[in-house]
C-alpha cells in the first residue's frame, strides 16, 4: 500500500497537525465536538451521520455528521491530516479497499445505506465517480480511457454509441478540442491539467449521479487549475460534487456550502460565503485567517 | 442516452449496470478461483517434489549391519615368514581380511559345503566390511589373536530386502536374493544378530562404488574447499566493483556497458561459464583438472554479477544525505564510503552474498564442463585435490543403476537442500533483521 | 613450502609492514613536538607501507606463474637424450605430457622406461626448485617493498592520495572483470568453435539434419563418419523449452497475480521467502525428481492412454523445467505486478470495476512489458538449463515435434562432448565450443533485449 494519498498516510499519524502553541482554540475543540453550523439541506443526496473511521486503533474520523445537496457543489477544507480525505472515501467505499480500514455509522445515497449489506460497490461506485488528487490516466489511448467504464459495465454494444458517449464526455470535461485529432495517442502523453480533465471525463463517462474530487488541482499549474474550477462549475448542473481542497479559495470560487475539518471533527459547516466572511468557530476563524494549516 | 441527465438516465444507466452484475461477479469468483488453482498447482508439485524425495531418502539415513564374531587369526593376517614385531604396519596392510570376515562367516553357518552356496553366503556381507575390519587393526594391532563381535555393514541388496525394496513373493531367479540367502537373513533376524542402525559411514565416508559405503564426506569437503574460494573471492570483488559502479565511476558509455554486461553475465547460462574454465584454466593457464581451485574460479565469475547487484542495491538504498554530511566536514569520498556508506550497506551486501553463496553451492552445470565429475573415493585435503561438490555427487549416484543409491541419492539432496535452505533462511532472517526504511 | 604458509608469512609481513608505517609517521607526527604537519593520517602511511609490501610480492607471483611452465618444459626438453629431441614436435609433446603425468602420480605410457623415469625424477627436481625459487623471491620483494615503502614516508609524502588512487584503480579492475569475463567467454567460446568450424562447414552445422558426433577412431572403420548437423539439437531445445514454458507461464503469472493481489498480508509474507527458496533449489534436484519419479509417470499415463512414449520423454524433461521456472516467473511477475501504482488500481475501482476487471484490463496491460521481460528471461533460462536435461531427456538426436518422443538438447550435447575421456582438437570436442557459441548467442540476444525491455518499464513508473 505504497501509494495511498498522501494525505491518507498523513491523517494515520494523527496529531501531527497542530503546530500552535499559542492556539487557545485547540483547547476548545477538544472539549467541544459539536458541530457549528447545520449540516442538513433541504434535498439532500448523500447523508452522513454519525461516521467513524479507524485506521487500525487510531480513530481518523469522530461521529461526523454531513449532507451533500443536489446540484451543488460542497468543499471540504481544513489542515492536513483532518479526515476530508478519509471521508470523502467513506462516500463511495473506496476505503474497503485498505484491509485495516474500519467505518461505522450511517451514510445514505437517495435514502439507502451505501454500508449495508445488500448494497454492492461495484454498482456504488459507478453511481458515485471519483476524481483523484494526482491524475491517474489508465496507460492505455485516450479514447480507451474514456471507454473504459462504458465498456465495463456493458452500457452499449455498439461502437458508434460508444464514440458518442466518448465525445460527450471529453466535451464535457472541456478536453474534446485539444484531443480530438490525437485519440488514439496514450492518455499519459497529455498534460497534467488535460490528463486531470481526461480523469473527469473519464469519471463522468458512466454518468454518475455523484462526483466526489479529492484535491483535483493540487498536482496542477494556476492556469489548469482555472479550467478545472470553471469546469466544476458547469458539472454543477448535471451532478452532485463533493471536493476536498486545500486551497480556501478554490472552496471559495467553485463551492455553495464548505465544511470545515479539524483533527477528525466536522468543526463547522455552512453556506461557503458565510464560512469565509463570518466563520463562527474560533478553529474555523483561525484556519481561514492563516493562522495555521 | 441524452446529453442532458436526468434522473430518468440515471436510473437507465443504473438498470443496465444492475442487470450485468452477476455475470460480473461469476466472472470475478472463476478468475479469482483460476489464480488460487494456480498457487495451488505449484505448490502440490512443489510438495509432491519434497515428498518423492523424503520418501525415497530417510531410509539411508539407516543401514543394516550383521553381528559377527570375528577372530582375528594371526595366519590370515600375518604370512608366517614374516616378522610381526619388526613391520606391524605394512604386514596389516596385506593381511586376508575378507578371509576372516569369510571364516566368521562359516562357523556361524556350519555345514555350507557347495563352493556357489558359499558365495551366497559371503555375499551377504559388504565387500567394503574387510576395510574396515583392516583399519580397526592398524589402530590397534594388539588384538590380532584375539576375539571380537563386530557389527559390519550388510551387503546393499539385504539391506534394500530389510528396507523392504526387495520383493519376497517373485520367482527366486528373478529376485537378487536367493532363497537361501533369504533363509539366512531370517535367522540373522530371529537372532537379533540383523538390524539397521544409524548409518553412519553416510557422513564420514567418501564416495564409494558399493551403495552401503558411500558417503558425502567427499563430496561435502571438496563443496567446501570450492565455496571457500568462492567466497573468499567473490565477496570482496564483488563488493569493490559494486562500490565503483555505484560511488565512483563517471556516468559515460564505458559505465553503462559495464552495468548491461553485469546484468547479462547473470542470465547467461551456468553451462557456459564451465566452458570459459575449460578454455581459459584448464587448458590455457595449465591447472589442475577436476579441482577445488578451478571450480571455485568458475563460481566466483558465475556469482560475481548476483553479488554486484546486491551490492548495488544495498548502497543505492543508503541516503545520500549521509555521504554528503561526511563529505561536508571535511572527508575524502573514499572515506566518506568506507567509514559511513559501506558499513551501513553492509546487511545487504551480505544478505546478497549468502543468495549467490547458496546458488553456487547448488550448481553443478559448469563443473561437469571443468571434470569434477571423476569417481574420487579419497577425502580431497587441498585446493588441488581432484574432488567433487554435493550436488555433482548427486548426479553421479542418480545414475548408478543400484537400487540402493537411490535413496542415498535422495538423502543427499535432503543434506544439500538442508544447507541450502538454512542460508536462504539466514539471508531472509538478515533482511528482516536489518531492514531500514530512510 | 607451502603455499599456505607463503600465504601467511605474506599476511604477518603486511601485519608488520602496517605497524611500522604507522609507528614512522606518529614518530615524524611527534618529531618537531607536533609542528611537522602530515599530509595524511597516520592510518594512510601505514596502509601504503602495507601496499608497498604486498604488491610486489604478487606481481612476482603472476609473472611467475605465466612463464614458468614453458621454461621449465623448455629445460626439460634440454636435458632429454638426444633421441627425443630428434623427434618430430607433435610426438615430443606426448613425451612430455607422459613425464608429467608421472611427476603428478597417474598412470602414462612407456612408465618403465629408464629414460622417462629419469626424465621425471628430474622434472620433479625441476618444479621443486621452481617452487622454492618463487617462494623466496616473493618473499624477498615483499621485504624489499616494505623498506621502500617504509623510507619513503616523510611529511611531505600525499599519502593520502596515494593510497586512494591505489585503491581507486583496484576498484575499476574489479568493475573491468565483468567485461574480461564477457570477453573471455566469448573468446574461449569464439576460438574453438572457429577451428571446428574450419573442418566443418558453419552452414552444415546450422542447417544440417543430422547429428552423430561419433567420429571414426580409424580411418577404415565403416558407418561412423561423424555428423555434425545441428538442427536436431536446436529443434528438441525448443521443444522441451516450449513445454517448460507451457507449464510456467500460465502457473507462474497467476500464482503471481494471485499473490500480489488477492493473497492476505500474512500469506504474502509467507510466501514471498518460500518463492526464493524454492527458486534456489538446484537443478539437479529436479533432474532427479524428473527421471525418478515425473518421467514414469508420464510414462504410465501415456501408455494408459494409448501413446507409445519414451522413457526419456520431452513431455517429462519439459515438465519439470517447467515447474522449476514457475518461481522464477512468479516472482519476477509479482515485482512488476506490484511495482504498477495503486493510483492505477484506485482509479479503475473508483469506476466501478471488480477486482478480476482491474487486473484483467489495467494492472496487466500496464506491467505487460514487464511481464514480457521476465517471460524472455525465463526462456533464456530454459535454454540454457543443463542438469535437468541431462538427467530425464534423452541422447539421441531426433527431430520431431512429438512431446512423447525422446530428444536431446543443446546443453545435453555439451555435456556429453566434454564430459569424460576427450581427446583435444577432435572435432567432437571443438562442436561442443560451436554449440556453446551457439547458445551464448542466442541468450545473450535474448537477455538483452529483455533487460532493455524490463529496465524501460521501471522507468516509465519511478
Amino acid at each position: 500500500m505504497n501509494t495511498l494519498s498522501e494525505d491518507l498516510l498523513i491523517s494515520r499519524r494523527i496529531g501531527l497537525s497542530i503546530s500552535t502553541e499559542d492556539l487557545d482554540a485547540a483547547e476548545v475543540a477538544e472539549t467541544n465536538r459539536d458541530t457549528v453550523g447545520d449540516y442538513t439541506v433541504f434535498d439532500p443526496k448523500i447523508t452522513a451521520r454519525d461516521v467513524n473511521v479507524f485506521y487500525g486503533t487510531k480513530q481518523a474520523i469522530c461521529g461526523v455528521n454531513l449532507d451533500l445537496g443536489n446540484y451543488e457543489v460542497l468543499a471540504m477544507i481544513g489542515p492536513s491530516g483532518c479526515g476530508k480525505s478519509t471521508f470523502l472515501r467513506c462516500l463511495n467505499r473506496m476505503n474497503d479497499t485498505i484491509a485495516e480500514c474500519r467505518v461505522s455509522g450511517k451514510i445514505h445515497l437517495d435514502g439507502e445505506n451505501i454500508y449495508h449489506q445488500n448494497i454492492d460497490e461495484v454498482l456504488l461506485r459507478a453511481r458515485v465517480g471519483m476524481v483523484f488528487q494526482k491524475p491517474n490516466p489508465f496507460p492505455k489511448s485516450i479514447f480507451e480511457n474514456v471507454a473504459y467504464g462504458p465498456r465495463l459495465h456493458g452500457m452499449t454494444r455498439d461502437i458508434g454509441t460508444l464514440w458518442d458517449i466518448v465525445e460527450s464526455s471529453l466535451r464535457k470535461a472541456a478536453l474534446w478540442d485539444e484531443v480530438k485529432d490525437i485519440l488514439e495517442q496514450p492518455g499519459t502523453s497529455l498534460s497534467g491539467g488535460q490528463q486531470q480533465r481526461l480523469c473527469i471525463a473519464r469519471a463522468i463517462s458512466i454518468n454518475p449521479e455523484v462526483i466526489l474530487m479529492d484535491e483535483p488541482c493540487s498536482a496542477l499549474d494556476p492556469i489548469s487549475t482555472a479550467k478545472i474550477e470553471q469546469l466544476i462549475d458547469e458539472l454543477r448542473e448535471h451532478y452532485s460534487i463533493a471536493i476536498v481542497t486545500h486551497s480556501m479559495q478554490q472552496a471559495a470560487r467553485v463551492s455553495q456550502r464548505t465544511a470545515y475539518f479539524h483533527l477528525g471533527d466536522l468543526i463547522e459547516v455552512g453556506a461557503t460565503n458565510q464560512i469565509f466572511s463570518d466563520p463562527l468557530h474560533p478553529l474555523t476563524e483561525a484556519y481561514i485567517s492563516g493562522r495555521f494549516g | 442516452m441524452t446529453d442532458s441527465p436526468s434522473d430518468n438516465s440515471h436510473s437507465v444507466a443504473t438498470e443496465t449496470i444492475r442487470r450485468s452484475l452477476a455475470r460480473r461477479y461469476r466472472q470475478e469468483r472463476h478468475f479469482r478461483r483460476w489464480a488460487l488453482s494456480a498457487v495451488l498447482a505449484a505448490a502440490s508439485v512443489v510438495t509432491l517434489l519434497f515428498a518423492s524425495i523424503i520418501s525415497n531418502g530417510y531410509s539411508a539415513f539407516q543401514q543394516t549391519y550383521i553381528r559377527l564374531t570375528i577372530y582375528f587369526d594371526p595366519a590370515l593376517i600375518s604370512t608366517p615368514d614374516s616378522d610381526p614385531a619388526a613391520d606391524i604396519p605394512r604386514v596389516l596392510i596385506t593381511g586376508d581380511y575378507q578371509g576372516l570376515i569369510k571364516q566368521s562367516l562359516r562357523t556361524r553357518f556350519p555345514g555350507i559345503g557347495k563352493p556357489r552356496e558359499k558365495r551366497d553366503l559371503y555375499a551377504l556381507i559388504s565387500p567394503g566390511a574387510a576395510y574396515l575390519i583392516r583399519d580397526m587393526l592398524m589402530e590397534r594391532p594388539d588384538l590380532v589373536g584375539s576375539s571380537k563381535v563386530l557389527w559390519v555393514p550388510a551387503d546393499d541388496d539385504v539391506d534394500m530386502l530389510i528396507k523392504g525394496h526387495i520383493r519376497r513373493d517373485v520367482r527366486e531367479d528373478e529376485r537378487r536374493l536367493t532363497d537361501h540367502q533369504l533363509a539366512w537373513i531370517d535367522q540373522l533376524i530371529s537372532e537379533g544378530a540383523l538390524k539397521k542402525r544409524f548409518n553412519g559411514a553416510f557422513f564420514v565416508h567418501g564416495d564409494s562404488r558399493d551403495p552401503e559405503l558411500a558417503g558425502i564426506r567427499g563430496a561435502a569437503m571438496g563443496s567446501l574447499f570450492t565455496l571457500g574460494i568462492t567466497l573468499a573471492l567473490s565477496f570482496p570483488i564483488g563488493v569493490a566493483a559494486a562500490i565503483y559502479l555505484e560511488a565512483f565511476a563517471p556516468q559515460n558509455r564505458w559505465t553503462d556497458l559495464i552495468e548491461v554486461n553485469i546484468n547479462n553475465l547473470a542470465a547467461v547460462p551456468s553451462i557456459v561459464f564451465g566452458l570459459l574454465g575449460l578454455a581459459v584454466f584448464i587448458n590455457f593457464f595449465g591447472m589442475p583438472r577436476s579441482s577445488p581451485l578451478v571450480g571455485g574460479l568458475v563460481l566466483t565469475l558465475m556469482t560475481l554479477p548476483t553479488i554486484i547487484i546486491a551490492s548495488r542495491a544495498a548502497l543505492k538504498s543508503v541516503p545520500p544525505s549521509i555521504r554528503e554530511a561526511a563529505l561536508a566536514i571535511g572527508a575524502s569520498p573514499m572515506q566518506a564510503m568506507f567509514h559511513h556508506s559501506l558499513p551501513l550497506a553492509m546487511p545487504g551486501m551480505l544478505t546478497g552474498s549468502i543468495i549467490g553463496m547458496a546458488q553456487a553451492m547448488g550448481e553443478s552445470a559448469p563443473l561437469l564442463m571443468i571434470g569434477m565429475v571423476a569417481f574420487v573415493a579419497d577425502i580431497p585435503q587441498n585446493l588441488s585435490d581432484p574432488s567433487t561438490v554435493l550436488p555433482v555427487q548427486i548426479y553421479l549416484w542418480a545414475d548408478s543403476p543400484e537400487r540402493a543409491f537411490v535413496e542415498r541419492t535422495s538423502a543427499a539432496i535432503m543434506v544439500l537442500l538442508g544447507f541450502l535452505i538454512t542460508m536462504n533462511g539466514l539471508a531472509v532472517v538478515l533482511r528482516r533483521r536489518f531492514e531500514r526504511r530512510w | 613450502m607451502s603455499q599456505l604458509l607463503l600465504v601467511a608469512i605474506l599476511l604477518a609481513l603486511s601485519a608488520i609492514a602496517y605497524q611500522l608505517g604507522r609507528r614512522r609517521a606518529l614518530a615524524l607526527d611527534n618529531v618537531n613536538g607536533g609542528r611537522t604537519r602530515l599530509h595524511s593520517r597516520p592510518s594512510h602511511y601505514a596502509v601504503l607501507t602495507m601496499l608497498w609490501c604486498l604488491f610486489p610480492p604478487m606481481l612476482v607471483f603472476t609473472v611467475w606463474s605465466v612463464v614458468d611452465t614453458h621454461v621449465i618444459t623448455g629445460l626439460l626438453v634440454q636435458d632429454l637424450p638426444a633421441e627425443f629431441q630428434m623427434l618430430p614436435m607433435a610426438h615430443l609433446e606426448l613425451v612430455v605430457n607422459d613425464i608429467r603425468n608421472l611427476a603428478q602420480g597417474n598412470i602414462a605410457a612407456h612408465a618403465d622406461d629408464p629414460t622417462i623415469q629419469a626424465a621425471t625424477g628430474h622434472y620433479q627436481q625441476l618444479l621443486q626448485i621452481n617452487r622454492f625459487a618463487k617462494s623466496v623471491v616473493m618473499l624477498l620483494a615483499a621485504t624489499a617493498g616494505l623498506a621502500i615503502g617504509w623510507r619513503l614516508i616523510s611529511p611531505h609524502l600525499r599519502a593520502r592520495v596515494h593510497t586512494e588512487r591505489i585503491v581507486n584503480l583496484f576498484l575499476i579492475s574489479c568493475a573491468a572483470l565483468a567485461i574480461l569475463t564477457t570477453i573471455g567467454i566469448l573468446l574461449s567460446v569464439l576460438f574453438e568453435a572457429m577451428r571446428f568450424f574450419q573442418t566443418v562447414p558453419v552452414t552444415s552445422f546450422l542447417f544440417g539434419l543430422e547429428w552423430s558426433p561419433q567420429t571414426a577412431l580409424r580411418d577404415d572403420q565403416i558407418g561412423s563418419s561423424g555428423a555434425f548437423g545441428a538442427v536436431p539439437l536446436f529443434a528438441g531445445t525448443f521443444l522441451i523449452s516450449a513445454i517448460a514454458m507451457m507449464v510456467a507461464v500460465p502457473i507462474g503469472l497467476l500464482s503471481a497475480i494471485y499473490l500480489a493481489e488477492y493473497a492476505s498480508r500474512r500469506l504474502r509474507s509467507i510466501a514471498k521467502p518460500l518463492l526464493e527458496i524454492l527458486a534456489g533449489i538446484p537443478t539437479v534436484v529436479y533432474g532427479f525428481f524428473a527421471a525418478l519419479t515425473l518421467a514414469p509417470l508420464v510414462r504410465q499415463i501415456s501408455e494408459a492412454a494409448g501413446i507409445e512414449a519414451a522413457s526419456e520423454s520431452a513431455l517429462a524433461a519439459g515438465l519439470v523445467m517447467g515447474i522449476m521456472i514457475i518461481p522464477f516467473v512468479s516472482s519476477l511477475s509479482d515485482d512488476v505486478i506490484t511495482a504498477v501504482p495503486q493510483a492505477m488500481r484506485d482509479g479503475s475501482y473508483a469506476m466501478g470495476a471488480t477486482h478480476s476487471e482491474t487486473i484483467l484490463r489495467v494492472i496487466i496491460p500496464a506491467a505487460l512489458p514487464g511481464i514480457v521481460g521476465s517471460i524472455l528471461l525465463a526462456v533464456s533460462r530454459a535454454i540454457g538449463e543443463t542438469m535437468i536435461v541431462v538427467m530425464a531427456a534423452g541422447l539421441s538426436a531426433n527431430l520431431t515435434a512429438n512431446p512423447f518422443a525422446a530428444v536431446t538438447t543443446v546443453t545435453v550435447q555439451i555435456v556429453t562432448l566434454l564430459v569424460g575421456d576427450q581427446e583435444f582438437d577432435s572435432p567432437k570436442t571443438l562442436a561442443a565450443f560451436a554449440l556453446g557459441l551457439v547458445l551464448f548467442l542466442l541468450t545473450l540476444t535474448l537477455n538483452v533485449i529483455a533487460l532493455y525491455v524490463v529496465r524501460k518499464y521501471r522507468e516509465q513508473y519511478d
